[in-house]
């Protein structure tokens, strides 16, 4: 198994595995939350179409954690650990 | 004095018709090809604008619908609807059209428009490119949900006992002598009407032809441009000081200027292009192109983002680019309610009371049927009925 970093934390995923992919298994189904009543949001449509699972990959925003394969030493950082 | 009516169209200006007529206790049957909002209500960006209104019939018409949209957020929800008095800013890019804006807004401000020069725009919107010579802030500009609003009126106009069918397609009216006695389907049936209101945005002149009162109005296509979910950056409704003139004009080719805003779901909307191309839905990447170049050139971080999506949809409009609202000389008992081009949305209210306050013969909730006969359509015709 191979780890990357999110929100300051490691996080095991299997080679072939996108970064929501890795998220899910590892029970994380939310990891951001709409501005008006921080309703949760995760994974939706899983293609890249709803823009809905965006993280900051390697100190870049509004990447798709369904369209990006984990990479070993990645560092993911979710709008949850950065929003006011 | 009419009791039954018929309105063609469940977008918001069907509904908003809905919405007050059933409030003045007339019985209402609204009918729609399709669903609620799913034509043009459905492809705009949900302006409630006072800003890029000239003095004349459709400020004053705005100036009512500002107050009434005001009234239905009271009592329909403000939230439900997304009903936001964000405020506009509209920027100038150079100093003669600073100048051009400033006259503008004067001759607006003398007919009621609340308007605030504002120096450094970068004060009240952070992110805007720096060097922009100044702007004018609109402080009753504001922003609803199209469909959610439609969806509400007509939900509450049903609470008052009106009807709704959809995919109940109208085929021609039904009279007796000089009264109307109903409206009948494509299906064949018949709805008993006194009168029936054309709501049909930018299918109106089709079905103003299928009613026995054609009345001209024309597609214009319009892009609108969504980028991906942001923290907010943008506070207003903003846009070029050249959307004006592109909104006046009745130029054939592809007009773009550019609106820019922020929604409560976090995307940034950016509009708004203008081209007569008929009932084309073709996808135009260069529109596309050209609007996403106008936005980041006034808020440089957008060439950062990402867009996800972009829609089009028909702007109806008439040929003096005026709505048609009021009783059809020609035909008894159907009186139009289209052609508002842009700006429907904003105009959806004022226009549902305007017409109750025709459907009753007096007043109601402010429209005054004598304030508003700017808007009639006896403007395209002489006096004999036949077209001008």
């Amino acid at each position: 198994m191979s780890e990357l970093i999110i929100d300051g934390k490691p996080l095991a995923f299997v080679e072939g595995q996108t970064v929501a992919a890795a998220l899910v298994a590892a029970g994380r189904v939310s990891w951001r939350t709409t501005r008006v009543g921080h309703r949760p949001r995760g994974v939706f449509c899983g293609i890249g179409v709803c823009f809905d699972c965006l993280v900051a990959i390697d100190g870049v925003g509004g990447q798709r954690a369904c369209l990006i394969p984990a990479r070993e030493g990645m560092t993911v950082t979710t709008e949850e650990s950065t929003d006011e | 004095m009419t009791s039954k009516v018929v309105v063609v169209g469940a977008g918001v200006v069907g509904a908003a018709c809905a919405f007050h007529a059933a409030s003045a206790g007339l019985d209402v049957t609204v009918v729609d090809r399709g669903a609620v909002g799913a034509g043009t209500t459905s492809r705009g960006e949900g302006n409630v604008l006072l800003s890029d209104k000239e003095p004349g019939p459709e400020l004053d018409l705005a100036r009512l619908s500002r107050a009434l949209w005001e009234e239905a957020g009271e009592e329909l929800g403000s939230d439900s609807i997304e009903l936001e008095a964000k405020g506009g800013l509209v920027v100038a890019s150079t100093a003669e059209g600073l100048t051009a804006l400033r006259g503008f807004a004067l001759r607006q401000a003398t007919a009621g428009v609340r308007t605030e020069p504002v120096e450094h725009v970068r004060d009240i919107e952070p992110h805007l490119a720096p060097g922009l010579p100044g702007g004018i802030h609109y402080p009753q500009d504001a922003q609803v949900q199209p469909v959610l609003a439609a969806a509400a009126m007509l939900h509450a106009a049903v609470a008052r006992g009106a009807r709704f069918h959809t995919g109940e397609i109208a085929a021609a009216v039904m009279g007796r002598g000089d009264r109307l006695t109903g409206v009948r389907t494509v299906a064949g049936d018949v709805l008993p009407a006194d009168a029936v209101v054309n709501a049909a945005g930018t299918w109106g002149g089709e079905v103003g032809r299928r009613l026995g009162a054609s009345i001209e109005v024309l597609p214009r296509r319009g892009f609108v441009l969504v980028t991906e979910p942001l923290p907010r950056m943008v506070r207003h409704k903003v846009y070029s000081a050249d959307y004006v003139a592109n909104v006046a004009s009745s130029d054939a080719g592809l007009e773009t200027s550019c609106v820019v805003e922020g929604t409560r779901g976090g995307t940034i909307l950016i509009g708004a292009s203008r081209e007569r191309v008929g009932f084309d839905t073709t996808m135009n990447p260069a529109v596309v192109a050209r609007l996403a170049a106008q936005a980041c050139r006034l808020f440089p971080f957008l060439r950062g983002i990402h867009l996800i999506r972009t829609y089009r949809g028909f702007r109806p409009y008439c040929p003096d680019h005026l709505p048609v609202i009021g009783p059809d000389p020609r035909a008894p008992g159907v009186i139009h309610a289209c052609g508002h081009e842009g700006a429907g949305i904003g105009l959806a209210p004022a226009t549902g009371a305007l017409v109750t306050a025709h459907l009753l013969g007096r007043s109601w909730r402010g429209a005054d049927p004598a304030a508003h006969t700017g808007l009639l359509p006896d403007r395209f015709f002489t006096s004999g009925g036949t077209s001008k």
